[in-house]
C-alpha cells in the first residue's frame, strides 16, 4: 500500500481486549461466550436499584500482567470513574471505566513484520472498564431486544501513542499486541468474535510538518486486514480533501468492509459529553508491591525473548524464529516436535522449523485453522522427521506422507507401511533397477558416455520412477555413477 | 403498648409479659387509625407482619430470641425488600418489587424484627420535609400542619405517632437527624461505610448512610448492633470490628471534652432552639464534661459543596430510570429518545429533576473543574478541619436544625429548604458519625434536637453521651397522644 509520497500518515490505535476472567468485573456472573440471551445476568450487572460493584481481583491481575509485559508503569493507586451516557444496552446509564488515573501508563511494544522494519510503538495507557450489552434488531418487529450477557465483562483498553505511519505498521502492531495478550492468556485475541476490538485514529500531514493534522476515528474494524484497508482509505480521503484545498472535519467514521469505504458516524459537534467523575461506589484501587511481584512471577516467556532464544538455541533464522513465536501454541508445538525428534534419537531443529513454518502452516492457512486444530500432532510430525533423518523415507516422499497425515491424522509409520513408501536403501535392489533402466535406454547410455553428462538426471528420474520414488537418493547417485562410469 | 421503647418492648417480650403478635397488632391498629392523616407509611402489610410476629413469638418461646426478635419496625421505602414494593416515594418506582433484599433488611429479618411496612420519604430522599414525595407529604404528629422533617420523615412520623417501635432511615445530608429532631426522636447517622449500602437505592453514593431512628439512645444502640456490618457486597463498607454498642452506655461523661463551634450558632439559628442547646451544654458541664470553644470556619462551604456533589452523583445514579428495564415507562413511545424523555419527565417530580439538571451541569465538560473539582477540594478542607478539631475535643455539640418543625409550603424556595440541613450536611461531607437527641420544646410545643458529632467509627462516645443526657432529662420521654 502506498499514498502520495508528499504526505505521511499518523496512526494511533485503541484496542479493547476482553479479559479471560471466569466472572464479570463487578459481579459473579459467568463470562462464557454464546449462552442464550440474558441467562448470565444478575441484579448487579443489569443495574437494578440498590446494587453496588465489587471489583474482580482476577481482572486487576490480568491488567497488571499486561502492563508488566509491555514494560509499562503499573500505578500503585488507580481510580475508577463513571462515563455517563444513555443507551439501551447500558443498563445503569453509565459505564465504569478508568479515566484520570489508569492502572498502567507508558508502555512499549516492539513491532516488525515481513515488510516492516523493527520499530518501538509507545503505549500511552491501559485501563480497565466494563463492556456494555448488545441490542438485537434482527428478527424483532416494532422494537429492539437487549441482551445483557456481555454487560460487565471486563475489558482492557490499550491505547497506543500515534507512533505508526503506515497501515503495515498498524497491522504489525496489532499482530504483536494480540500475540502478547495471547501469550499472557489474558485475552483470546479473537477479532471476529469481538474479544479483541480496534479503533484507529488517523491523520495525515505533509512530510516534515511538525504539526499534526486533524484526525478521524475509525470504528467497526473487525480484522487486521480491515484495519489496514480502512487506514489506507482514510488517509487517501484526507489527502484528496487537502489537495483540493479543503480541510478535514474531526469525526468518528464507520468502516464498511463490503463497500470498502469509510463514512461519517458522528461529528465532533454531536459527540457525547460523558461527564466523567470518580466512581463513588469504588474506593481507590491500591496495589501492593507484593501483589505486583506475585503477578510478575507468573509472567511467561514473551514473544521477543522466545524468538531470541529460538535463534540461539536452535540456530534458526530471525524470520523463522519470528514466525514460530507468533503464538504461544505454535512455539509450544514447535518445541515439542524438536524434543520428540531428539527422543527418537535424531536432532535437527532446522528441519523441524521448515516442516512447521512451510508445510504445516501453509495447509493450516488454506483450511483457515489454528495450530491448536492441526490434524497433525506434534508427536506425529516428529516421528515423520525422524523417518526422514534415519533415511526411511526421502524428503520428497515425506511430502506425500505429510499430506496423508494432514488428511487422516494418522501416524506416519502406518502411512509409510500401508502405502509401501519405505525408502529402498538396499543396494542390490537399487542396482537391479539401474540395470533395468540402462538396458532399456541403451541409446541414452551411449550419448552419456559420449560426453552428454546432462543425461545423468534423466537416469535418476527413470530409476526413481521405476522404484516409485523410494530409492534412497544418495545411494542411487553413488551406484548410478559407478554403473555409467563402468 | 405501642409507645414502649425498644428496650422496654424487648424486655417485656423476653419475659413473655407481652407477645409480638399483641405488640404488632397494637402498631397495626394505630396505623389503621392514624396513617390516613399522618401518611407515614407508603405500604403496610399487616398479614406478613403478623405472620412474622407469630414466628418471632415461637422463636422466643423456644428460647432462641435475640434483642430485636418480635420488635415491630418500619423501613424507609428506600431499603430493598423482596416481599414488598420499594418505591423511593417516586412514581418512577411506584410498583417496583426488588429481586433482592438490602443487606440491612436481611440482618433485621434474621434478628427477628417484624417489618410493618415501608415509610414515606422525599422522592429518592431529595428533600427535607417529605413534601417531594409522589405519595404526598407525611405529617408531623406533634402538629399535623407541619412537616416531620425529611427525607426520612415517614420513619420519624411513624415512631412519633406510635405506629412503630423503631425505624430505619438513611442520611445523605441530615435525613435521619433532622426528622428525628423535628419529631422528638433519637436519630443516628453512623460513620460513612459502617452500615452496608447494598440494597439501599442510591441518592448520592459518597454521602448516603443508613442508621437507626428510635425513641432513645439505648434503643439506637440496640438497633445499630444489628445494622452495622462489614459487607463484601459493598466496596465502601468499612472492615472494622463492631462492638456491642449497648456496652458503651455507662452513663458517664466525666472529663469528656465537648467542642462548641461559634459557626453553628450564627444568625440563621432560631432563638428558642439556641436557648435549648445552651441549656443542654450546661447540663453536660454539670455532668462533668468540659466545654471547649472551637472554630470550624470551612463549615460555611458545606451547603454549596453538598449541592454540587450530591446532585452530581444523583444525576448519574438516577440515569438507570430510563423506562427501558424496570419502573415507569411512558405510554406508546415513538422511539428510544421519546421513551427516555417522556418516561423521565413523567416519572420524576420537580425536585428530582432540578437536582438531575444541576448535577448534569456541574459535571459537564467546561464546568467540571469550576464546580465539581472545587467542591471535592472544599470537601477535603471540611474533613481536615474536623480532623484537626478532634485532636482537641472528643465530640462536637451543635443544633440539629436551625428551626423546629416548619409548616407545609413555608419553604417554597428550594434554597430556603436546603438551608434546613445547614448543621448536618458537614457531617456527611466528612463521613463522620452524628446523632440527634431531643433537648427541649419551643413555645409552640414543638420538639428541639441537638446534634452530637463524633470521630470516625466512634459511635460509642456519641451513644454514651446521648444516653447519659437522657438519663438526666425527660425530653425524649414525651409522647404525642393522637387520641
Ligand atoms: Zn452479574
Amino acid at each position: 500500500m502506498s499514498i502520495d509520497p508528499a504526505y505521511e500518515m499518523v496512526i494511533g490505535l485503541e484496542v479493547h481486549a476482553q479479559m479471560l476472567t471466569q466472572s464479570k468485573i463487578f459481579c459473579g456472573c459467568s463470562t462464557a461466550f454464546g449462552a442464550p440471551a440474558n441467562t448470565q445476568i444478575c441484579p448487579v450487572c443489569s443495574g437494578f436499584p440498590g446494587v453496588l460493584p465489587v471489583l474482580n481481583k482476577e481482572a486487576v491481575n490480568m491488567a497488571i500482567k499486561t502492563g508488566l509485559a509491555i514494560e509499562g508503569e503499573v500505578r500503585m493507586q488507580s481510580e475508577f470513574s463513571r462515563k455517563n451516557y444513555f443507551y439501551p444496552d447500558l443498563p445503569s446509564g453509565y459505564q465504569i471505566t478508568q479515566f484520570e488515573l489508569p492502572i498502567v501508563e507508558h508502555g512499549k511494544v516492539l513491532i516488525e513484520d515481513k515488510d516492516v522494519p523493527a520499530k518501538v510503538v509507545g503505549i500511552t495507557r491501559i485501563h480497565m472498564e466494563v463492556d456494555a450489552g448488545k441490542s438485537i434488531h434482527e428478527g424483532v418487529v416494532g422494537g429492539t431486544w437487549v441482551d445483557l450477557n456481555r454487560t460487565g465483562v471486563p475489558l482492557m483498553e490499550i491505547v497506543s501513542e500515534p507512533d505508526m505511519s503506515t497501515p503495515e505498521e498498524a497491522g504489525a502492531y496489532l499482530k504483536k499486541l494480540r500475540s502478547i495478550v495471547r501469550y499472557l492468556e489474558v485475552c483470546d485475541g479473537n477479532m471476529e468474535q469481538g474479544s479483541f476490538r480496534c479503533d484507529a485514529n488517523v491523520s495525515v500531514r505533509k512530510k516534515g510538518d511538525p504539526k499534526l493534522g486533524t484526525r478521524c476515528e475509525l470504528k467497526n474494524l473487525n480484522s487486521i486486514r480491515n484495519v489496514m484497508r480502512a487506514i489506507e482509505l482514510e488517509a487517501e480521503r484526507h489527502i484528496d480533501i487537502l489537495e483540493e484545498g479543503g480541510s478535514i472535519v474531526q469525526e468518528t467514521r464507520l468502516y464498511d468492509a463490503n463497500l470498502n469505504e469509510t463514512r461519517s458516524m458522528r461529528s465532533k459537534e454531536d459527540a457525547h459529553d460523558y461527564r466523567y467523575f470518580p466512581e463513588p461506589d469504588l474506593p481507590l484501587l491500591v496495589l501492593s508491591e507484593q501483589q505486583i511481584a506475585t503477578v510478575k512471577a507468573t509472567l511467561p516467556e514473551l514473544p521477543d525473548a522466545k524468538r531470541e532464544r529460538f535463534e540461539t538455541a536452535y540456530g534458526l533464522s530471525h524470520y523463522d524464529a519470528s514466525v514460530l513465536t507468533t503464538s504461544r501454541a505454535l512455539s509450544r508445538y514447535y518445541e515439542t516436535v524438536v524434543e520428540q525428534v531428539k527422543a527418537g534419537g535424531q536432532n535437527d531443529p532446522k528441519i523441524c522449523a521448515n516442516w512447521v513454518t512451510v508445510e504445516l502452516l501453509a495447509l493450516l492457512n488454506k483450511e483457515n485453522k489454528e495450530i491448536e486444530q492441526s490434524p497433525v500432532s506434534a508427536t506425529n510430525l516428529a516421528k515423520m522427521v525422524v523417518r526422514i533423518l534415519d533415511n526411511t523415507i526421502s524428503g520428497k516422499i515425506a511430502k506425500e506422507v505429510f499430506a496423508s497425515m494432514f488428511e487422516s491424522g494418522s501416524d506416519p509409520d502406518t502411512i509409510i507401511e500401508e502405502k509401501g513408501l519405505k525408502q529402498i536403501t538396499d543396494s542390490g535392489a537399487i542396482e537391479a533397477a539401474i540395470d533395468k533402466v540402462l538396458a532399456l535406454n541403451s541409446t541414452q547410455v551411449e550419448q552419456y558416455r559420449g560426453g552428454q553428462e546432462k543425461l545423468f538426471g534423466f537416469f535418476i528420474g527413470q530409476v526413481m520412477k521405476a522404484t516409485q520414488g523410494k530409492a534412497n537418493p544418495a545411494e542411487l547417485n553413488k551406484l548410478l555413477k559407478q554403473k555409467l562410469g563402468g | 403498648m405501642n409507645e414502649l421503647t425498644l428496650r422496654e418492648a424487648a424486655d417485656k417480650l423476653a419475659t413473655k409479659e407481652i407477645s409480638s403478635v399483641e405488640l404488632t397488632q397494637a402498631c397495626l391498629d394505630q396505623i389503621a387509625k392514624h396513617n390516613p392523616t399522618i401518611n407515614a407509611f407508603v405500604t403496610v402489610d399487616a398479614e406478613k407482619a403478623l405472620a412474622a410476629a407469630q414466628a418471632a413469638d415461637a422463636r422466643i418461646a423456644a428460647g432462641n430470641g435475640a434483642p430485636l426478635t418480635g420488635i415491630p419496625i418500619a423501613h424507609k421505602d428506600i431499603f430493598n425488600t423482596t416481599d414488598m414494593r420499594t418505591t423511593c416515594s417516586s412514581r418512577m418506582l411506584e410498583n417496583f418489587i426488588p429481586p433482592f433484599d438490602a443487606t440491612i433488611t436481611t440482618h433485621l429479618r434474621q434478628a427477628g424484627a417484624v417489618i410493618l411496612g415501608k415509610t414515606n420519604l422525599d422522592e429518592f430522599a431529595m428533600g427535607s420535609s417529605t413534601e417531594t414525595s409522589y405519595f404526598g407529604a407525611s405529617r408531623n404528629p406533634w402538629d399535623t400542619q407541619r412537616t416531620p422533617g425529611g427525607s426520612s420523615g415517614g420513619s420519624s412520623a411513624a415512631i412519633a405517632a406510635n405506629m412503630a417501635i423503631c425505624a430505619t432511615g438513611t442520611d445523605t445530608g441530615g435525613s435521619i437527624r433532622q426528622p428525628a429532631s423535628l419529631t422528638n426522636l433519637t436519630g443516628l447517622k453512623p460513620t460513612y461505610g459502617r452500615c452496608s449500602r447494598y440494597g439501599i437505592i442510591a441518592f448520592a453514593s459518597s454521602l448516603d448512610q443508613a442508621g437507626p431512628m428510635t425513641r432513645t439512645a439505648e434503643d439506637a444502640a440496640m438497633l445499630l448492633n444489628v445494622m452495622v456490618s462489614y459487607d463484601p457486597k459493598d466496596s465502601t463498607s468499612i472492615q472494622s470490628p463492631a462492638p456491642d454498642f449497648t456496652q458503651a452506655l455507662t452513663g458517664d461523661v466525666k472529663g469528656l471534652k465537648i467542642g462548641i463551634a461559634a459557626e453553628y450558632f450564627g444568625d440563621g439559628l432560631n432563638d428558642e432552639v439556641r436557648a435549648a442547646i445552651e441549656t443542654a451544654q450546661q447540663q453536660y458541664q454539670a455532668m462533668g464534661a468540659e466545654l471547649v470553644p472551637i472554630s470550624l470556619p470551612n463549615s460555611g462551604y458545606a451547603i454549596p459543596t453538598y449541592y454540587i456533589i450530591s446532585p452530581a452523583e444523583c444525576s448519574s445514579n438516577l440515569a438507570r430510570y430510563d423506562g427501558v428495564k424496570f419502573g415507569y415507562r411512558c405510554e406508546e413511545p415513538k422511539d428510544i429518545r421519546d421513551l427516555y424523555f417522556r418516561s423521565r419527565s413523567e416519572g420524576f417530580g420537580d425536585e428530582v429533576k432540578r437536582r438531575i439538571m444541576l448535577g448534569t451541569y456541574v459535571l459537564s465538560s467546561g464546568y467540571y473543574d469550576a464546580y465539581y473539582r472545587k467542591a471535592q477540594q472544599a470537601r477535603r478542607l471540611i474533613a481536615d478541619e474536623f480532623k484537626a478539631a478532634f485532636e482537641k475535643v472528643d465530640l462536637i455539640l451543635t443544633p440539629t436544625s436551625p428551626t423546629t418543625a416548619f409548616k407545609f409550603g413555608e419553604k417554597d424556595d428550594p434554597v430556603q429548604m436546603y438551608l434546613s440541613d445547614i448543621y448536618t450536611i458537614n457531617v456527611n461531607l466528612a463521613g463522620l458519625p452524628g446523632i440527634s437527641v431531643p433537648c427541649g420544646f419551643d413555645s409552640k410545643g414543638l420538639p428541639i434536637g441537638m446534634q452530637l458529632i463524633g470521630r470516625p467509627l466512634d459511635e460509642e462516645t456519641l451513644l454514651r453521651s446521648a444516653d447519659a443526657y437522657q438519663r438526666q432529662t425527660d425530653w425524649h420521654k414525651r409522647r404525642v397522644h393522637l387520641g
